[in-house]
């Protein structure tokens, strides 16, 4: 009996002993193998992230001269910095026009894609993906170029048309409807990808069932298909609010314009960082920039929650 | 969606419109080539040549002579080579330790990580340059490349592939063969998530080939510029030359151009896997 007992113990305490042997590898093993990235990410990404905010509480210049002038930075840019806000207008504009129109073409062009008669889908589905490789430096150049006042081929098209030409760079409207076109250009393929996987997703049943009742093709697709669709619309919504949010290289290479009509928020902190120099104060426009994103971000899931229901 | 809208909506108009919108898309790559090879008053006179000419040659040489154009090249496929290499590398690793090994804290730092993926690059900027000149990083590849060699999107794509992919009875079997996680991870996982590398690959490789703001910001010497800074310097200094400029762009459009069209699959794959599991 007593032998048995002792055993059993002995047992009982291998299995506890190769249990926290296992566990404890296991411990290591995995904190070893994410480490690689959490060490990157704290020097070059948490760090950096930190230091914005001590630096936005100083007047800080390029040769590293530092004074602490606590919240004069942000009282600055609240009370006293129309340009800022004059970009931030701007990205919203921008990031409007070029979203709203962009949203809607992919859900439609993702819609005719899916329809199962379609002969060519792949070419046409690669045709339209292709402007997203490219980089925005190369889509901003010949932009630029077709956009030309003078001789831009954009300008050519509508006076064929018999319209009138436009002052692209030249005036408001058209600096920002040029932008917004060179992002709606790259990234309408890369959205119609993005639903084309989400309408896979939908049962056929549900078209067949609506076909029976005699549901028109634009019935089904308000019906069935936006609302069926609505997480994945939420999922480019929020993307390309993030990355409106950040338009930078079109306006850098367009130029942004004779009354600074193309001065996006990143262009603005760019400037302010990298051509006047003065980090202090770039450092409260990156925190303001961040909260604004957050806020609007916060906003966009609000309004396409309400919109589902 | 068998047979649906069939009748109701002409077949005929579904295919004009999806011309125009494959016209619109291909458009600009048909203009690059038509003022790359025009001659600068060909291209600047009413109405515009609209069809490619004969004088791309003679652009694509002032390029070269004008611009450190190869040299550049080098140096975006060198820092996309290095970044691709190392993400996949550092993102697999991490993604089989999530997918894999229930570790302390596990849960806590998977949070962490989907939560930095809101966060802006462009937010750190300045701190992030003052770090690489206090390094002397500056006008270094290594400014890239470094910061570049960890992704959080690469890490849960890789996790997510990874729970999928290998089976708990696969590790088993290693674990009661003495292996241990390394050797599971060398021996098993990389061979079994080869697609999962070729998909984070290409769409690591491109975005590293098209990032501009934080190359822009630390590669100010022209011999260790990008590609895509060379083009906006060439953008830059001879607004007046489109022939020119274009024709640079072509040629730095081109070559990413054929790469994708090799890989469009993994690379539309990774794309709509990121979307779904959101």
């Amino acid at each position: 009996m007593g032998l048995i007992d002792l055993e059993r113990k002995e047992q009982i305490k291998e299995k506890k002993y190769r249990a926290y042997h296992l566990q404890r590898s296991n411990n290591i093993s995995g904190l070893l193998f994410i480490s690689p990235f959490y060490i990157i990410f704290a020097v070059f990404g948490l760090f950096p992230l930190a230091f914005t905010i001590v630096m936005s509480f100083y007047r800080w210049s390029m040769l590293g001269e530092k004074q602490f002038i606590g919240f004069d930075n942000y009282k600055l840019l609240f009370t006293n910095d129309p340009l800022f806000w004059l970009s931030v207008t701007n990205t919203f504009k921008i990031w409007f026009m070029s979203t709203v129109p962009q949203l809607i073409l992919a859900l439609i062009l993702a819609f005719i894609l899916n329809m199962a008669f379609l002969k060519g889908k792949g070419i046409f589905r690669l045709a339209v993906f292709m402007p997203n490789i490219t980089s925005i430096v190369a889509v901003a150049i010949v932009f630029s170029s077709m956009f030309g006042t003078n001789y831009g081929v954009i300008n050519y098209f509508l006076e064929l048309f018999g319209l009138n030409p436009i002052d692209w760079s030249g005036t408001r409207i058209g600096t920002q409807v040029a932008i917004s076109v060179m992002i709606m250009w790259r990234w309408v393929g890369y959205n119609t990808i993005i639903y084309l996987s989400g309408l896979q997703g939908i049962s056929k049943d549900l078209y067949e069932a609506a076909t029976i009742d005699g549901a028109s093709t634009r019935q089904q697709f308000l019906y069935i298909t936006v609302p069926m669709m609505r997480p994945i619309i939420l999922f480019t919504v929020i993307l390309s609010t993030i990355g409106g949010m950040q338009i930078f290289t079109e306006p850098l290479l367009f130029g942004k314009g004779s009354v600074n009509q193309g001065l996006t928020m990143t262009l603005y902190l760019y400037e302010e960082a990298f051509t006047r120099y003065s980090f202090g104060y770039a450092a409260a426009v990156a925190w303001i920039l961040f909260f604004i994103i957050i806020l609007f971000s916060l906003v966009n899931m609000l309004l396409t929650r309400i919109i589902r229901s | 969606m068998n047979n649906v809208g069939q009748k109701k909506l002409p077949r005929f108009f579904l295919y004009i419109f999806l011309s125009i919108t494959a016209l619109v898309s291909i458009f600009p790559f048909y203009w690059m080539f038509v003022i790359g090879s025009n001659t600068n008053s060909e291209v600047n006179r009413m109405p515009p040549a609209i069809i490619p000419g004969s004088t791309f040659v003679e652009n694509a040489m002032k390029v070269f002579e004008r611009t450190n154009f190869f040299g550049s090249i080098f140096n975006s496929l060198f820092i996309s080579a290095a970044i691709t290499f190392f993400v996949l590398f550092f993102c697999s690793l991490a993604g089989f330790a999530f997918a894999k090994i229930p570790f302390k804290g596990r849960n806590f730092f998977f949070v962490f990580l989907l939560a930095t993926m809101m966060v802006p690059p462009q937010l750190g900027l300045i701190p992030s340059f003052m770090i690489m000149s206090t390094l002397g990083w500056v006008d270094t590849l290594q400014a890239v490349i470094v910061p570049g060699m960890v992704s959080a999107f690469g890490v849960f794509f890789m996790r997510q592939y990874i729970s999928g992919a290998i089976t708990d009875d696969l590790l088993d079997a290693a674990k009661i063969d003495g292996c241990g996680h390394f050797r599971t991870y060398w021996n098993i996982v990389i061979p079994a998530i080869r697609p999962a590398y070729a998909t984070l690959g290409i769409i690591t490789f491109m975005g590293a080939w098209n990032d501009f703001l934080w190359p822009l910001v630390v590669l100010k010497d022209e011999r260790v510029h990008t590609i895509q800074l060379t083009l906006r310097t060439l953008h830059e200094a001879y607004t007046v030359d489109y022939p020119m400029i274009l024709a640079g762009t072509f040629m730095a459009t081109i070559p990413i151009l054929i790469v994708f069209l090799i890989f469009n699959r993994q690379f539309i794959a990774g794309i709509t896997e990121g979307a779904v599991k959101h």
